[in-house]
């Protein structure tokens, strides 16, 4: 998936978060945590100041919300504390993908 | 007053036992400071060899303080006049007191007389950053860079110190060398005060 792709999915995930925010018949309610269906499932993560993080897995994963808070620290410590990141911009860290893909591998 | 009787009360401020400091300082609030301190430095330059040197002087400024601050509270107020025992001085308490460890690695160059190496797998201040593709070799480094040059100048060692990535094989992150270069000067008077 290049980076236009990415983008592509992440501008629509957020219009969907938002209208099912609006949308939902329960009051205070923060938006979709997760999407279950045939082919996989989408577990999403949102913290505090609204950045949402969301990971797509085969259907049935466990501990998919441990991996989403555990990667939040990993952008909290690589991305955030990197003079050379702006905010809003397509992540370039090396040391946050370094760090991504040992958390992702080490879960199979 | 509540607890007035329980501190000995100085009559002369200058009497007072200087503190001796809290002992830690946490990561994350040095590392937001110390970021912000680069990018402030790279909205006012316009090379990498300019925001090198900007970095470098601010560790200058930290370095000759934390001389005099060791000097008083470790050494007992005694001066270093060798070599060696400046380069071990910086290697072990500088970086015990301001990185919680002693450096990995101290070594001798074997091309240049004047040439001494302390190497880190990662420096603390490098923790968290990880440079672009197109800034090539510059290391957020030099900030401990200019404070063991802060440190040697003002003990009476001048010299050059520059910060470098070392590739090391089977390793994905380069290490650290910091590179001091010593002055004639220097060398001449090792060799006087050796014989």
């Amino acid at each position: 998936m290049d980076t236009n792709d990415s983008l592509r999915v992440a501008s629509l995930w957020h219009s969907m978060h938002a209208i099912s925010q609006q949308l939902s018949p329960v009051n205070g309610c923060s938006g979709i945590e997760l999407l279950e269906a045939d082919t996989f499932d989408l577990h999403c993560f949102q913290s505090l100041p609204g950045t949402k993080f969301f990971v797509v897995c085969e259907p049935g994963t466990p501990h998919m919300e441990s991996l989403l808070r555990y990667i939040y620290e990993l952008y909290t410590d690589y991305v955030l504390k990197n003079p050379f990141y702006e905010i809003e911009m397509p992540i370039r860290c090396e040391l946050f993908d370094i760090n991504l893909t040992q958390a992702v591998q080490s879960d199979r | 007053m509540i607890g007035v009787g329980k501190m000995k009360q100085y009559s002369n401020v200058l009497d007072k036992p200087l503190s001796k400091g809290k002992q830690e300082v946490s990561l994350t609030a040095f590392a937001f400071l110390f970021s912000e301190l680069v990018q402030y430095n790279q909205t006012q330059v316009d090379n990498i060899a300019e925001l090198e040197r900007r970095l470098e002087d601010a560790g200058y400024a930290v370095g000759a303080r934390v001389l005099e601050l060791l000097c008083n509270r470790e050494k007992g107020n005694r001066r270093e006049t060798r070599l060696l025992g400046i380069l071990s001085f910086v290697h072990s308490t500088v970086w015990k007191v301001l990185f919680g460890k002693v450096a990995d690695s101290l070594e001798k160059g074997t091309e240049h007389e004047d040439e001494y190496m302390i190497s880190e797998k990662e420096l603390l201040v490098n923790r968290f950053i990880s440079i672009p593709k197109d800034m090539g070799t510059f290391n957020c480094g030099a900030f401990v860079a200019g404070i063991v040059k802060g440190v040697l100048d003002n003990a009476g060692f001048p010299a050059v110190v520059t910060a470098h990535f070392v590739p090391i094989e089977g390793q994905q992150r380069p290490r650290t060398t910091i590179l001091i270069k010593f002055a004639d000067e220097v060398l001449k008077r090792e060799a006087r005060l050796s014989q």
